[in-house]
């Protein structure tokens, strides 16, 4: 069974963010995977130890992004694949869903594991978009999953609940909180990831795909209404003045 | 000629709020283009919904009927009608449904995507999407440079605009071919009764409830306001309450004009799920949580005495 891991770099959520013209201000950031990414590679790793064959994990971007690579593999991904874009926009997701679905085409993959969103653009797109380019299932917001021979039998979070679904292989899926609990690399295996080779691919190994957005800009958040602190003597009191605020100075209710 | 064409969504048979709101953004959309705006509708006896839409904006209404959702083969239908009608932007709910099939609209199409946005103009003769990246902390811009144009637009975000359009109605029987995944069965047991990624009013608790004994405390205040029920995922952390309630950067993104945290300290994570809302009432004893950073009205207090005192004056006001 050949799968393949989606694995996003993003800036910690902790990380200050300086907003330049068209990118971010890279300086200082610290980069992580995408929190959504690690069940998806734990869920990967758990299909691999119950099926046999071997996990990819895949990641988009610049020489950076070898840190999260090496970081799947000290969580025991077998082989890591850069798709080295040095100028990567990170909302580009028809784009980036191009490149990986010719690249999981090429190594003729089963399963393709995303997260559910990446925390820096929150789009949503990418794994489910590379299904439609290799004409494949797809089952989003998985909560369970269970893969046996070709049949897939999953868990999906839906409006108000969740459905079982199934298919058969190969299938696109993206990780929902709850899939499972991603396991912490341990110390050995760092050291090991420190020496595994990374596989490079560029636009041109995978049809170069042109992009069909153009970032216009970037800006800081909207300033929020200014706030401030009830002060009342006592529970009714507060209760009275925000019922008042609430539906007479900002009409919400 | 720039035509618009809007993706609606129903639940339980019901036209969704945010049907209405990109049906009046789609209509300033294409009044700025030049263009008509077509509502499409899939479902069964949605043709009811025509004057609905006509009301808000839209010129025309696609009624296509099909029976539950299925994210294959409403990427199917949609896409054909997209393929029918040739319009150069096309609005979709950033709802579960919308993100589910609206990646495969994109591909089947040809599109450029921007998800997610909660601001949409033109600028010569393109739509410039705005979305909140990178947790909320910052803002982009962007424009989708293909000849059909595909954004998912984020509920609460967009206003309705009384405007009538002819609202006209035709039906429409593209192929939803056939769907490779099949439903099994649905257990919508579980939710919110009101949905959280969609409400207006959001009523949240976090640890300072101390145990999920009380959240009929909460949950008291949310029904007075019709509002959902959220949870920080620290009370989600310690089972008190399953997962679909979490707000935050592993729960729901949500834009509610109201976000009513009890118990909430604020950490980074939750902002980034709930810091665009509108108005953020913060109910907490600790006068330094971060909550506060962001609060349009901060009460600092027990939320066990505020927020049975707030229910009790909201529904002496609101009858």
């Amino acid at each position: 069974m050949k799968i393949i891991v989606l694995v996003k770099q993003v800036p910690d959520t902790e990380t200050n963010i300086k907003v330049g013209d068209k990118s971010i201000n890279e300086a200082g950031i610290k980069w992580i995977i995408s929190p959504y990414d690690e069940f998806a590679i734990e869920e990967g790793l758990r299909l691999r130890e119950k099926n046999g064959g071997e996990v990819i994990a895949v990641s988009l971007g610049p020489d950076r992004v070898q840190e999260s690579l090496r970081q799947a593999y000290a969580m025991g991904a077998d082989r890591a694949v850069q798709i080295k874009v040095d100028n990567y926009v990170p909302f580009d997701t028809v784009l980036t869903a191009e490149l990986i679905a010719n690249f999981a085409k090429a190594e003729n993959a089963d399963i393709i594991i995303g997260g559910r969103q990446s925390i820096d653009s929150d789009s949503s797109q990418v794994v489910i978009q590379v299904a439609e380019g290799l004409g494949i299932a797809h089952i989003s917001f998985a909560v369970s999953l269970e893969i046996s021979g070709t049949s897939v039998k999953a868990t999906k979070e839906v409006e108000g609940g969740t459905q079982v679904v199934e298919t058969s292989l190969p299938v696109a899926i993206t990780a929902q909180k709850g899939l499972n609990e991603p396991r912490y690399p341990n110390l050995k295996g760092l050291m090991a990831a420190k020496k595994k080779p990374i596989e490079t691919k560029t636009p041109a190994d995978l049809g170069n795909p042109a992009s069909k957005i153009e970032v216009v800009g970037l800006e800081p958040p909207p300033p929020r209404i200014p706030g401030r602190k009830l002060e009342a003597a006592d529970a009714k009191g507060y209760a009275e003045q925000l019922v008042k605020a609430l539906r007479e100075e900002a009409k919400v209710i | 000629m720039s035509n618009v064409l809007i993706v609606g969504e129903l639940k339980n048979g019901e036209l969704k709020k945010i049907s209405k709101e990109i049906t009046s953004a789609g209509r300033k959309i294409a009044d700025a283009l030049g263009g008509k705006v077509t509502a499409l509708l899939i479902g069964s006896g949605v043709e009811k919904f025509a004057g609905d839409l006509g009301a808000v904006g839209a010129d025309s209404i696609v009624t296509v009927n099909a029976g539950d959702f299925n994210a294959e083969t409403w990427a199917n239908l949609v896409a054909g009608v997209i393929k029918d009608k040739n319009p150069s932007v096309v609005l979709v709910p950033h709802t579960s449904q919308g993100k589910d099939y609206s990646p495969r609209v994109a591909v089947k199409v040809g599109a450029g995507i921007i998800a997610d946005a909660v601001g949409l103009s033109v600028d010569g003769g393109k739509v410039v999407a705005k979305k909140p990246i990178y947790s909320g902390k910052a803002y982009g811009n962007f424009k989708v440079t293909s000849p059909i144009a595909i954004f998912t637009v984020r509920p609460n975000s967009q206003e309705v605009v009384q405007k009538a359009g002819a609202g006209a109605a035709e039906a429409a029987s593209p192929s939803a071919g056939d769907a490779k995944v099949k439903i099994v069965s649905s257990d919508l047991s579980g939710g919110n009764k009101v949905q959280l990624a969609e409400a207006s009013i959001i009523v949240s608790g976090g640890r300072g409830i101390k145990g999920p004994e009380n959240w009929p405390v909460i949950q008291g205040l949310a029904d007075v306001l019709g509002a959902a029920l959220g949870a920080s995922r620290a009370a989600v952390d310690a089972g008190w309450i399953s997962h679909s309630h979490q707000v935050g950067q592993t729960g729901k993104t949500v834009s509610p004009n109201c976000y009513i945290a009890c118990g909430i300290s604020g950490a980074i994570q939750h902002l980034a799920g709930m810091g665009s809302s509108k108005y953020i009432v913060a109910i907490n004893k600790d006068g330094d949580a971060p909550i506060f950073k962001v609060a349009t009205y901060g009460v600092v207090g027990d939320l066990f005495e505020v927020v049975p005192a707030l229910t009790d004056e909201f529904k002496k006001v609101l009858g």
